[in-house]
Protein backbone atom coordinates (compact mmCIF):
# COMPACT_ATOMS: atom_id res chain seq x y z
CA UNK A 1 0.00 0.00 0.00
CA UNK A 2 1.08 3.52 -0.79
CA UNK A 3 2.78 5.10 2.27
CA UNK A 4 0.95 8.39 1.90
CA UNK A 5 -2.45 6.66 1.74
CA UNK A 6 -1.65 4.51 4.77
CA UNK A 7 -0.70 7.50 6.91
CA UNK A 8 -3.56 9.66 5.65
CA UNK A 9 -6.04 7.02 6.84
CA UNK A 10 -4.89 7.23 10.48
CA UNK A 11 -7.73 8.61 12.59
CA UNK A 12 -7.38 11.19 15.33
CA UNK A 13 -7.36 9.25 18.63
CA UNK A 14 -9.58 11.81 20.39
CA UNK A 15 -11.98 12.59 17.54
CA UNK A 16 -12.16 9.24 15.84
CA UNK A 17 -14.46 10.30 13.01
CA UNK A 18 -11.77 12.32 11.22
CA UNK A 19 -8.32 11.42 9.94
CA UNK A 20 -5.13 13.28 10.77
CA UNK A 21 -5.01 14.29 7.12
CA UNK A 22 -8.49 15.83 7.23
CA UNK A 23 -7.57 17.70 10.43
CA UNK A 24 -4.47 19.17 8.80
CA UNK A 25 -2.16 17.59 11.38
CA UNK A 26 -0.40 15.60 8.66
CA UNK A 27 2.06 17.89 6.86
CA UNK A 28 4.16 15.57 4.68
CA UNK A 29 4.92 11.95 3.83
CA UNK A 30 8.20 11.37 2.03
CA UNK A 31 9.61 8.05 0.94
CA UNK A 32 13.30 7.67 0.20
CA UNK A 33 13.36 5.56 -2.99
CA UNK A 34 16.75 4.00 -2.31
CA UNK A 35 16.09 2.78 1.23
CA UNK A 36 12.29 2.65 1.39
CA UNK A 37 12.48 4.68 4.59
CA UNK A 38 9.39 6.81 5.16
CA UNK A 39 9.61 10.19 6.88
CA UNK A 40 6.31 11.59 8.14
CA UNK A 41 5.95 15.18 9.32
CA UNK A 42 3.11 16.14 11.66
CA UNK A 43 2.20 19.24 13.66
CA UNK A 44 0.15 19.38 16.89
CA UNK A 45 -3.16 21.17 17.17
CA UNK A 46 -2.30 22.51 20.64
CA UNK A 47 1.22 22.56 22.13
CA UNK A 48 0.13 20.33 25.00
CA UNK A 49 -2.01 17.98 22.92
CA UNK A 50 -1.71 14.67 24.79
CA UNK A 51 -2.74 12.67 21.72
CA UNK A 52 0.53 13.27 19.88
CA UNK A 53 2.31 10.21 21.29
CA UNK A 54 -0.61 8.00 20.30
CA UNK A 55 -0.71 9.56 16.82
CA UNK A 56 3.01 8.89 16.34
CA UNK A 57 2.56 5.26 17.38
CA UNK A 58 -0.52 4.85 15.16
CA UNK A 59 1.37 6.24 12.16
CA UNK A 60 4.25 3.81 12.65
CA UNK A 61 1.80 0.93 13.08
CA UNK A 62 -0.13 1.87 9.93
CA UNK A 63 3.07 2.12 7.92
CA UNK A 64 4.35 -1.23 9.18
CA UNK A 65 1.04 -2.86 8.26
CA UNK A 66 1.30 -1.34 4.78
CA UNK A 67 4.76 -2.76 4.25
CA UNK A 68 6.87 0.20 5.40
CA UNK A 69 8.54 -0.90 8.65
CA UNK A 70 11.30 1.71 8.44
CA UNK A 71 9.56 4.93 9.42
CA UNK A 72 10.36 8.14 11.22
CA UNK A 73 7.81 10.62 12.52
CA UNK A 74 8.96 14.22 12.87
CA UNK A 75 7.03 16.92 14.71
CA UNK A 76 7.17 20.53 13.53
CA UNK A 77 5.66 23.60 15.18
CA UNK A 78 5.95 26.16 12.40
CA UNK A 79 3.83 27.23 10.73
CA UNK A 80 1.40 26.92 13.65
CA UNK A 81 -1.64 24.73 13.03
CA UNK A 82 -4.86 26.56 12.29
CA UNK A 83 -8.41 25.27 12.22
CA UNK A 84 -8.49 26.67 8.66
CA UNK A 85 -6.43 23.59 7.73
CA UNK A 86 -9.34 21.26 8.45
CA UNK A 87 -10.60 20.09 5.07
CA UNK A 88 -14.20 20.40 3.89
CA UNK A 89 -14.55 16.62 4.19
CA UNK A 90 -13.25 16.85 7.74
CA UNK A 91 -15.73 19.59 8.60
CA UNK A 92 -18.60 17.56 7.22
CA UNK A 93 -17.58 14.51 9.24
CA UNK A 94 -17.25 16.57 12.43
CA UNK A 95 -20.73 18.02 11.94
CA UNK A 96 -22.17 14.57 11.23
CA UNK A 97 -20.66 13.36 14.52
CA UNK A 98 -22.34 16.17 16.48
CA UNK A 99 -19.27 18.39 16.73
CA UNK A 100 -19.84 21.90 15.38
CA UNK A 101 -16.90 22.70 13.09
CA UNK A 102 -14.94 25.94 13.57
CA UNK A 103 -15.65 29.05 11.57
CA UNK A 104 -13.06 29.87 8.94
CA UNK A 105 -10.69 32.44 10.40
CA UNK A 106 -9.04 33.56 7.21
CA UNK A 107 -6.77 36.02 9.03
CA UNK A 108 -4.13 36.17 11.69
CA UNK A 109 -5.97 37.72 14.62
CA UNK A 110 -5.29 35.94 17.88
CA UNK A 111 -8.70 36.30 19.47
CA UNK A 112 -11.24 34.87 17.07
CA UNK A 113 -14.62 36.47 17.00
CA UNK A 114 -17.17 33.83 17.87
CA UNK A 115 -20.11 34.21 15.54
CA UNK A 116 -23.24 32.15 15.98
CA UNK A 117 -22.44 28.45 16.18
CA UNK A 118 -25.14 26.28 14.62
CA UNK A 119 -26.38 23.29 16.55
CA UNK A 120 -24.99 20.22 14.76
CA UNK A 121 -28.15 18.26 15.66
CA UNK A 122 -31.02 20.54 14.68
CA UNK A 123 -29.25 23.34 12.81
CA UNK A 124 -30.57 26.08 15.09
CA UNK A 125 -28.39 29.18 15.49
CA UNK A 126 -29.92 29.69 18.95
CA UNK A 127 -26.95 28.37 20.89
CA UNK A 128 -24.90 29.46 23.88
CA UNK A 129 -21.41 28.66 25.05
CA UNK A 130 -21.39 26.74 28.33
CA UNK A 131 -17.60 26.63 28.64
CA UNK A 132 -14.86 27.66 26.26
CA UNK A 133 -12.90 24.60 27.34
CA UNK A 134 -14.35 21.17 26.61
CA UNK A 135 -13.57 17.48 26.65
CA UNK A 136 -10.31 17.96 24.76
CA UNK A 137 -7.93 20.90 24.31
CA UNK A 138 -9.40 21.79 20.93
CA UNK A 139 -13.08 21.82 21.88
CA UNK A 140 -15.50 24.13 23.69
CA UNK A 141 -18.79 23.05 25.24
CA UNK A 142 -21.99 24.57 23.85
CA UNK A 143 -25.69 24.06 24.34
CA UNK A 144 -28.56 24.44 21.90
CA UNK A 145 -31.49 26.53 23.15
CA UNK A 146 -33.83 25.06 20.55
CA UNK A 147 -33.38 21.33 21.11
CA UNK A 148 -31.68 21.69 24.54
CA UNK A 149 -28.86 19.31 23.60
CA UNK A 150 -25.28 20.07 24.68
CA UNK A 151 -22.66 19.70 21.95
CA UNK A 152 -18.94 20.12 21.32
CA UNK A 153 -17.61 22.94 19.16
CA UNK A 154 -14.15 22.80 17.69
CA UNK A 155 -12.69 26.19 18.60
CA UNK A 156 -11.30 28.39 15.87
CA UNK A 157 -7.54 28.64 16.40
CA UNK B 1 0.48 35.72 54.03
CA UNK B 2 3.20 35.16 51.50
CA UNK B 3 6.75 36.17 52.11
CA UNK B 4 9.23 36.67 49.34
CA UNK B 5 12.87 37.68 49.17
CA UNK B 6 13.00 41.45 49.31
CA UNK B 7 15.99 41.98 47.11
CA UNK B 8 18.21 40.32 44.57
CA UNK B 9 21.05 38.70 46.43
CA UNK B 10 23.13 37.20 43.69
CA UNK B 11 23.42 36.80 39.97
CA UNK B 12 22.69 39.41 37.35
CA UNK B 13 19.62 39.99 35.30
CA UNK B 14 18.44 37.23 32.99
CA UNK B 15 20.37 37.62 29.80
CA UNK B 16 20.94 35.83 26.57
CA UNK B 17 18.71 33.38 24.78
CA UNK B 18 19.36 30.45 27.12
CA UNK B 19 18.49 32.25 30.36
CA UNK B 20 15.49 33.87 28.74
CA UNK B 21 14.16 30.61 27.30
CA UNK B 22 14.72 28.79 30.58
CA UNK B 23 12.87 31.51 32.51
CA UNK B 24 9.86 31.39 30.18
CA UNK B 25 9.84 27.60 30.26
CA UNK B 26 9.91 27.64 34.06
CA UNK B 27 7.08 30.20 34.16
CA UNK B 28 4.92 27.90 32.04
CA UNK B 29 5.90 24.73 33.90
CA UNK B 30 5.21 26.10 37.39
CA UNK B 31 1.98 27.74 36.22
CA UNK B 32 0.87 24.36 34.80
CA UNK B 33 1.63 22.59 38.07
CA UNK B 34 -0.29 25.15 40.13
CA UNK B 35 -3.31 25.12 37.80
CA UNK B 36 -3.29 21.33 37.87
CA UNK B 37 -3.88 21.49 41.62
CA UNK B 38 -7.43 22.65 40.87
CA UNK B 39 -8.31 19.39 39.15
CA UNK B 40 -11.36 17.89 40.92
CA UNK B 41 -11.51 20.98 43.19
CA UNK B 42 -12.89 23.73 40.94
CA UNK B 43 -16.21 25.39 41.86
CA UNK B 44 -18.00 23.81 38.88
CA UNK B 45 -17.28 21.03 36.43
CA UNK B 46 -16.85 23.29 33.40
CA UNK B 47 -14.26 25.32 35.30
CA UNK B 48 -12.47 22.18 36.40
CA UNK B 49 -12.07 21.22 32.75
CA UNK B 50 -11.10 24.75 31.75
CA UNK B 51 -8.31 25.00 34.33
CA UNK B 52 -7.00 21.55 33.40
CA UNK B 53 -6.95 22.55 29.72
CA UNK B 54 -5.13 25.79 30.46
CA UNK B 55 -2.64 23.83 32.56
CA UNK B 56 -2.13 21.50 29.61
CA UNK B 57 -1.45 24.44 27.28
CA UNK B 58 1.11 25.81 29.74
CA UNK B 59 2.73 22.39 30.01
CA UNK B 60 2.90 22.15 26.22
CA UNK B 61 4.67 25.50 25.99
CA UNK B 62 6.96 24.52 28.87
CA UNK B 63 8.04 21.34 27.11
CA UNK B 64 8.97 23.18 23.92
CA UNK B 65 10.79 25.94 25.79
CA UNK B 66 12.71 23.63 28.12
CA UNK B 67 13.68 21.32 25.26
CA UNK B 68 15.08 24.33 23.40
CA UNK B 69 16.80 25.64 26.54
CA UNK B 70 18.49 22.26 26.97
CA UNK B 71 19.75 22.37 23.39
CA UNK B 72 21.04 25.92 23.83
CA UNK B 73 22.85 24.93 26.99
CA UNK B 74 24.57 22.09 25.17
CA UNK B 75 25.14 20.03 28.31
CA UNK B 76 22.93 17.15 27.24
CA UNK B 77 19.98 18.02 29.48
CA UNK B 78 16.53 17.37 28.05
CA UNK B 79 13.13 18.68 29.14
CA UNK B 80 12.77 16.01 31.83
CA UNK B 81 16.23 16.69 33.29
CA UNK B 82 15.43 20.38 33.50
CA UNK B 83 11.95 19.89 34.96
CA UNK B 84 12.66 17.13 37.44
CA UNK B 85 16.32 17.25 38.38
CA UNK B 86 16.87 20.89 39.29
CA UNK B 87 16.49 22.28 42.81
CA UNK B 88 14.61 25.45 43.69
CA UNK B 89 17.62 27.75 43.39
CA UNK B 90 18.09 26.64 39.79
CA UNK B 91 14.56 27.57 38.74
CA UNK B 92 14.15 30.92 37.00
CA UNK B 93 10.37 31.34 37.06
CA UNK B 94 8.80 34.55 38.28
CA UNK B 95 7.36 34.51 41.79
CA UNK B 96 3.86 35.18 40.43
CA UNK B 97 3.41 31.63 39.14
CA UNK B 98 4.65 29.87 42.29
CA UNK B 99 2.30 31.70 44.67
CA UNK B 100 -0.24 29.33 46.20
CA UNK B 101 -3.60 29.20 44.43
CA UNK B 102 -5.50 30.83 47.28
CA UNK B 103 -9.22 31.06 46.62
CA UNK B 104 -10.67 31.05 43.12
CA UNK B 105 -10.32 34.85 42.93
CA UNK B 106 -6.58 34.69 43.64
CA UNK B 107 -6.15 31.97 41.02
CA UNK B 108 -7.99 34.11 38.45
CA UNK B 109 -5.96 37.21 39.36
CA UNK B 110 -2.75 35.21 38.90
CA UNK B 111 -3.91 33.75 35.58
CA UNK B 112 -5.15 37.12 34.35
CA UNK B 113 -1.82 38.87 35.02
CA UNK B 114 0.15 35.92 33.64
CA UNK B 115 -1.85 35.79 30.42
CA UNK B 116 -1.76 39.58 30.02
CA UNK B 117 2.03 39.23 30.05
CA UNK B 118 2.40 36.02 28.04
CA UNK B 119 0.20 37.16 25.14
CA UNK B 120 2.28 40.24 24.14
CA UNK B 121 5.44 38.30 25.00
CA UNK B 122 4.67 35.37 22.69
CA UNK B 123 3.42 37.76 20.03
CA UNK B 124 6.74 39.64 20.14
CA UNK B 125 8.66 36.35 19.96
CA UNK B 126 6.58 35.26 16.96
CA UNK B 127 7.91 38.26 15.07
CA UNK B 128 11.43 38.05 16.44
CA UNK B 129 14.71 36.87 14.97
CA UNK B 130 15.10 33.49 16.70
CA UNK B 131 13.35 30.89 14.52
CA UNK B 132 12.68 28.39 17.31
CA UNK B 133 11.29 31.00 19.67
CA UNK B 134 9.27 32.49 16.81
CA UNK B 135 7.64 29.11 16.14
CA UNK B 136 6.88 28.55 19.82
CA UNK B 137 5.57 32.11 20.18
CA UNK B 138 3.32 31.84 17.14
CA UNK B 139 1.75 28.69 18.51
CA UNK B 140 1.52 29.67 22.18
CA UNK B 141 0.07 33.13 21.60
CA UNK B 142 -3.11 31.65 20.15
CA UNK B 143 -3.57 29.63 23.33
CA UNK B 144 -2.65 32.60 25.53
CA UNK B 145 -5.41 34.62 23.87
CA UNK B 146 -7.93 32.07 25.15
CA UNK B 147 -6.38 32.11 28.64
CA UNK B 148 -6.57 35.89 28.79
CA UNK B 149 -10.13 35.84 27.54
CA UNK B 150 -11.13 33.26 30.13
CA UNK B 151 -9.43 34.95 33.09
CA UNK B 152 -10.73 38.39 32.05
CA UNK B 153 -14.25 37.04 31.97
CA UNK B 154 -13.98 35.78 35.54
CA UNK B 155 -12.30 38.94 36.84
CA UNK B 156 -15.20 40.96 35.38
CA UNK B 157 -17.86 38.53 36.53
CA UNK B 158 -16.58 38.41 40.10
CA UNK B 159 -15.56 42.08 40.29
CA UNK B 160 -18.87 43.31 38.92
CA UNK B 161 -20.87 40.66 40.80
CA UNK B 162 -22.15 40.58 44.36
CA UNK B 163 -20.70 42.63 47.20
CA UNK B 164 -18.94 39.53 48.46
CA UNK B 165 -17.47 38.51 45.09
CA UNK B 166 -16.39 42.12 44.46
CA UNK B 167 -14.66 42.30 47.83
CA UNK B 168 -12.84 39.03 47.33
CA UNK B 169 -11.79 39.78 43.74
CA UNK B 170 -10.39 43.16 44.82
CA UNK B 171 -8.54 41.44 47.68
CA UNK B 172 -7.11 38.95 45.20
CA UNK B 173 -5.92 41.69 42.82
CA UNK B 174 -4.37 43.60 45.74
CA UNK B 175 -2.62 40.49 46.99
CA UNK B 176 -1.15 39.45 43.62
CA UNK B 177 -0.37 42.90 42.18
CA UNK B 178 3.08 43.35 43.85
CA UNK B 179 4.32 40.27 42.00
CA UNK B 180 3.66 41.54 38.47
CA UNK B 181 6.48 44.07 38.44
CA UNK B 182 9.18 41.41 38.40
CA UNK B 183 7.97 40.36 34.95
CA UNK B 184 9.05 43.64 33.39
CA UNK B 185 12.60 43.94 34.70
CA UNK B 186 14.50 45.36 31.78
CA UNK B 187 16.96 43.08 30.01
CA UNK B 188 18.23 44.54 26.73
CA UNK B 189 20.20 41.33 26.02
CA UNK B 190 17.08 39.13 25.92
CA UNK B 191 15.41 38.26 22.60
CA UNK B 192 12.49 40.42 23.79
CA UNK B 193 13.24 43.04 26.45
CA UNK B 194 10.47 42.43 29.01
CA UNK B 195 10.32 46.15 29.78
CA UNK B 196 8.91 46.78 26.30
CA UNK B 197 5.80 44.72 27.15
CA UNK B 198 4.68 46.87 30.06
CA UNK B 199 2.54 49.33 28.10
CA UNK B 200 0.55 46.54 26.47
CA UNK B 201 0.09 44.81 29.84
CA UNK B 202 -0.98 48.01 31.58
CA UNK B 203 -3.55 48.75 28.88
CA UNK B 204 -5.08 45.26 29.18
CA UNK B 205 -5.17 45.46 32.97
CA UNK B 206 -6.70 48.94 33.00
CA UNK B 207 -9.47 47.97 30.57
CA UNK B 208 -10.44 44.77 32.39
CA UNK B 209 -10.25 46.17 35.92
CA UNK B 210 -12.32 49.16 34.84
CA UNK B 211 -15.06 46.95 33.43
CA UNK B 212 -14.84 44.78 36.54
CA UNK B 213 -15.38 47.90 38.73
CA UNK B 214 -12.10 47.06 40.43
CA UNK B 215 -9.31 49.42 41.41
CA UNK B 216 -5.73 48.98 40.31
CA UNK B 217 -3.68 48.91 43.49
CA UNK B 218 -0.99 51.46 44.27
CA UNK B 219 2.45 50.06 43.60
CA UNK B 220 4.44 49.92 46.81
CA UNK B 221 6.19 46.61 47.47
CA UNK B 222 7.79 45.02 44.40
CA UNK B 223 9.18 41.60 45.34
CA UNK B 224 11.50 39.91 42.86
CA UNK B 225 14.34 37.43 42.71
CA UNK B 226 12.68 34.59 40.83
CA UNK B 227 14.76 35.24 37.72
CA UNK B 228 17.88 34.86 39.88
CA UNK B 229 16.69 31.67 41.54
CA UNK B 230 15.67 33.32 44.80
CA UNK B 231 12.17 32.00 45.45
CA UNK B 232 9.46 31.89 48.05
CA UNK B 233 9.29 28.88 50.33
CA UNK B 234 6.24 27.76 48.37
CA UNK B 235 8.25 26.71 45.33
CA UNK B 236 10.09 24.02 47.31
CA UNK B 237 6.84 22.30 48.30
CA UNK B 238 5.59 22.48 44.72
CA UNK B 239 8.82 20.98 43.36
CA UNK B 240 8.81 18.22 45.97
CA UNK B 241 5.42 17.06 44.76
CA UNK B 242 6.21 17.54 41.07
CA UNK B 243 9.60 15.82 41.14
CA UNK B 244 9.22 13.01 43.67
CA UNK B 245 8.14 10.29 41.25
CA UNK B 246 10.81 11.01 38.68
CA UNK B 247 13.52 11.14 41.32
CA UNK B 248 12.37 7.98 43.07
CA UNK B 249 11.98 6.05 39.82
CA UNK B 250 14.26 7.58 37.17
CA UNK B 251 12.92 7.04 33.68
CA UNK B 252 9.59 5.69 34.90
CA UNK B 253 6.89 5.59 32.25
CA UNK B 254 3.41 4.19 31.83
ZN1 LIG C 1 -30.27 21.92 18.50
Amino acid sequence: MNARAAVAAVVDPEIRVVTIDELGILRAVEEEPATGRVVVTITPTYTGCPAMDVIRADIRRALAAAGHPDAEVRTVYAPAWSTDWISDAGRAKLAAAGIAPPARRGDDTVVPLTLAVRCPRCGSPETTQVSRFGSTACKALWRCRSCAEPFDHLKAL
Amino acid sequence: MLRAPQSRTEGGPVSGVFDFTLALGDDALIAAQRLGEWTTRAPEMEEDIALANIALDQLGAARLLLTYAGELEGAGRDEDDLAFLRDDREFRNCLLVELPNGDFGVTMAKLFFLAAWQLPLYTALAGGGDDRLAAIGAKARKESAYHLDHASLWVKRLGDGTDESHRRMQDAVDQVWPYVHELFTSDPAAPVDPATLRADFDATVAAVLDEATLTRPETRWTPGGGRDGVHTEQLSYLLAEMQVLHRAHPGASW
